[in-house]
């Protein structure tokens, strides 16, 4: 079945709403507009207010309530517009979500699903288009994820609903319009495992997200170039899926990691610093990272794809790493 | 507790057999006690300990092979975690240490410089080991000039086969050393021409009082001066490493030994400057004893400063030779030959000697070996001051 | 002192420098440093061995004319008793 990222959403939504009468989507714009990407049309209309809710613009309001709807017994579904505003509900993630479980002896459980827009790449200039998913990477006591393919966005939010922990699901703005093909049967899906979206011999490509397909596009002009490149689709970001990356490294011995955040405390930096302490002594060149320049992300077309990766510069790093040059 | 670890004898050494232990856990150590001997390329070397305490544990059995710096036991002691190896006596580096990098954030991070350890990439080291190929003897095709798992594997195919790579172990670690050295030290070399008259003659005068087992080699003497004259410029005795020269207080004269059978070893003859010449030449036949039979100690393999190459026994004139590193300078004394020789406007017979100096670059000019030659002729020519 | 028996001082005196060289065939003509590759140190204990050995003063001018089998059965021969 033809379809695209953002109606695999929305079945993944109308799924939950469905199948646990528990669960309940809330967020700014998500009711009667459908939704800033549209991801919840015709939800209100099917599922009534009580269970599709537009909240004030108030991140740390109705995440709080949200926190505490699934302290209730709930299972709610917070949709945040973007990552650069959940900042305003950092400390309600950070500091209740995220600790509660601990800090109760494991007596409360907080069984929410943040699900929030993140990326570069439609002109949203440098309050909307941050890619900040490696702050909430950091944070124990929270699940995080990122789905790349339509697969993954009809499948990880029921697993995510089913997590006693809270997970914070992170959808690049800009796949939203992705189309491809989906099982007509296409359910739940794993949560907890890397991907390899393409298998190769001379370097691993490691992204997540959108980048995942920026990656794709960098393997096929490798192949003209005669280097076989190995794709990985991190997919879970907290925890990372350690073996599969290091699995990749000792066939490749070479890897290239992606990321669309700035270079400094990245996750490319963890992922790097895991490959250092689990495979060094199968590196045969060091490992790379491609990450977005260290400035806010730029308006313009132009700077905003030469701050961001891009298929030719994951390509090229890629290539230097495998032959000696570019 | 101190780790008691694998000591490197030297810059071609990366692992080592564990022989035996001579001592047991629970035994008293004293600082210089030694502790184990270890089979290496250059033979079997007993390893002292720099820690005194108690041995706790073994962590190594005899015939196992481990890498340098591998833990082999614990010690228990007073001293607080000390390094096994001492680096000799080192003086406050000459070169400061590079200055922190810029506060601005670079977009691509800075790649390390170019470093005196060759660049080689962790898997293709572990293949060269592997392979038994010394990876710094390789071309780099990868990453920076980095030597790839494609260039030892290259290597290892193009390999000559037979009698040519049948070279011993001694002979692998020579190459190993003499090509790092050639390929890393910018070497320059004087030589100059200096009487010996007067400290042969006085060694003739000296040996004809004493009964033959005695007597001293016309080399003692000659040793004594070298050592001497190293005070006079510390640029020559020391070690360079990681961009640092790090001068010696102390003179730990690395003396070339041949094996016979092939190969030479050149094991330190400890604080040479302040030995008295008979205190010299029994250390020197001791030495030379046990660099054929067997017995050296990790410290005389690990101290040299400097190293002298005597090939004055027959008719060589002049050597040329390749520093060993981390050393930054070698000397080298040619044959002591007869020759006419002009004193104030006569042509005298004269007994000479061609002592050369090959420097590492990086640390002196040859203004300064210049001044070291100086000083061993004005040494030489005052034998009784020795 | 025959010859017989001044070869065998010679012998243990080259052994007791170098243990390989024990009962190696020795060219009386040839030097023991052409021969067998010793250095000025193995040739000073040599001539300490063969001091120790017959008790045989021998001043350090007189060394060159040990340097070989034949030299010493002549040196040797005319110094000590028969």
């Amino acid at each position: 079945m033809k379809t695209t990222y953002r109606e695999a959403v929305r079945k993944a939504l109308h799924e939950a709403l469905t199948r646990d009468g528990r669960a309940f989507l809330m967020g700014e714009d998500v009711g009667r507009y459908g939704g800033t990407y549209a991801c919840s049309k015709g939800l209100l209309a099917e599922f009534g207010p009580d269970r599709v809710r537009d909240t004030p613009l108030a991140e740390g309001g109705f995440v709080g309530a949200g926190i505490g709807a699934a302290l209730g017994g709930m299972r709610p579904i917070v949709e945040i517009m973007t990552v650069n505003f959940s900042l305003l509900a950092l400390d309600q993630i950070v500091n209740n979500a995220a600790t509660i479980r601990h800090m109760s002896g494991g007596q409360f459980s907080v069984p929410l699903v943040i699900r929030m827009a993140t990326g570069a790449g439609r002109q949203l200039a440098a309050q909307h288009s941050h890619s900040l998913e490696c702050w909430y990477a950091h944070i124990p006591g929270i699940r995080v994820v990122a789905p790349a393919t339509i697969e993954d966005a009809r499948g990880m939010l029921w697993t995510a609903l089913q997590d006693p922990d809270p997970v914070i699901i992170f959808e690049h703005a800009t796949l939203y319009n992705l189309e491809g093909d989906l099982a007509d049967d296409a359910g739940a899906v794993a949560i907890d495992r890397a991907a390899v979206r393409r298998p190769g011999r001379d370097v691993t490509l490691i992204a997540y997200s959108a980048n995942v397909h920026k990656a794709m596009e960098a393997a096929e002009a490798l192949e003209a170039d005669g280097i076989s490149a190995e794709v990985i689709d991190l997919r879970s970001l907290r925890p990372l899926d350690d073996e599969t990356i290091l699995n990749s490294i000792r066939r490749t011995h070479r890897a290239v990691v992606v990321d669309e955040a700035w270079r400094t405390g990245s996750l490319a930096a963890e992922v790097s610093a895991r490959i250092m302490d689990g495979a060094f002594y199968e590196l045969d060149a060091p490992v790379a990272r491609v990450c977005s320049a260290e400035v806010p992300i730029p308006y313009p077309r132009h700077l905003e794809e030469a701050a961001t990766p891009q298929p030719g510069t994951i390509a090229a790093a890629a290539k230097i790493l495998v032959t000696g040059h570019g | 507790m101190a780790d008691f670890r694998m000591p490197s004898l030297g810059a071609d050494m990366d692992a080592g057999m564990l022989v035996a232990w001579l001592k047991r856990p629970g035994d008293p150590i004293a600082r210089g006690d030694i502790v184990a001997v270890v089979e290496t390329q250059k033979g079997a070397i007993e390893i002292e300990s720099f820690q005194s305490g108690t041995l706790r544990d073994i962590c190594v059995e005899p015939g196992q092979k481990v890498p340098v710096g591998t833990v082999l036991a614990h010690i228990d002691g007073p001293e607080a975690a000390e390094p096994t190896m001492l680096p000799a006596a080192p003086s406050p580096p000459t070169v400061p240490p590079r200055a922190p990098a810029p506060a601005a954030l670079p977009t691509t991070a800075p790649r390390e410089e170019r470093g005196a350890r060759g660049r080689i990439s962790p898997l293709a080291r572990r293949r060269a080991t592997e392979l038994g190929l010394d990876p710094a003897a390789l071309r780099g095709s990868g990453f920076d000039g980095a030597v790839t798992r494609a260039d030892v594997e290259r290597a290892a195919k193009e390999r000559p086969r037979g009698p040519v790579a049948a070279g011993s172990e001694i002979r692998r670690a020579i190459a190993a050393a003499m090509s790092r050295s050639k390929r890393e030290i910018p070497h320059y070399y004087l030589s100059a021409t200096l009487d010996a008259s007067a400290c042969l003659d006085w060694l003739e005068r000296e040996n004809a009082k004493r009964p033959v087992a005695a007597r001293l080699l016309y080399v003692v003497p000659i040793l004594k001066a070298v050592a001497l004259a190293l005070h006079a410029v510390p640029e020559l005795n020391g070690t360079y490493s990681e961009g640092l020269f790090r001068p010696s207080s102390d003179v730990h004269l690395g003396m070339a030994i041949a094996l016979r059978g092939g190969g030479l070893i050149a094991p330190a003859l400890h604080h040479a400057d302040r030995c008295d010449l008979d205190g010299l030449m029994r250390a020197l036949g001791d030495l030379v004893r046990r660099a054929r039979t067997g017995g050296l100690k990790s410290s005389e393999l690990s101290d040299p400063t400097v190293t002298v190459t005597n090939l004055g026994e027959g008719i060589v004139d002049a050597v040329y030779p390749v520093i060993y590193p981390p050393q930054v300078a070698m000397i080298g004394l040619g044959s002591v030959m007869k020759r006419p020789w002009i004193v104030d406007d006569a042509i005298v017979p004269r007994r000479l000697i061609q002592v050369s100096v090959a420097a590492d670059h990086r640390v002196s000019d040859g203004h300064r070996a210049a001044r070291f030659l100086e000083t061993l002729g004005q040494f030489l020519a005052e034998p009784d001051k020795l | 002192m025959n010859e017989d028996a001044i070869t065998a001082i010679v012998h243990r005196a080259l052994e007791k420098v170098a243990p390989e060289l024990e009962g190696i065939e020795i060219d009386p003509a040839k030097t023991f440093r052409d021969q067998f590759d010793i250095d000025s140190m193995d040739f000073l204990n040599f001539v300490i061995a063969i001091h120790q050995d017959t008790g045989l003063d021998i001043p350090e001018a007189d060394y060159p004319q040990l340097a070989s089998l034949r030299g010493c059965l002549r040196y040797l021969s005319a110094r000590l008793p028969p």
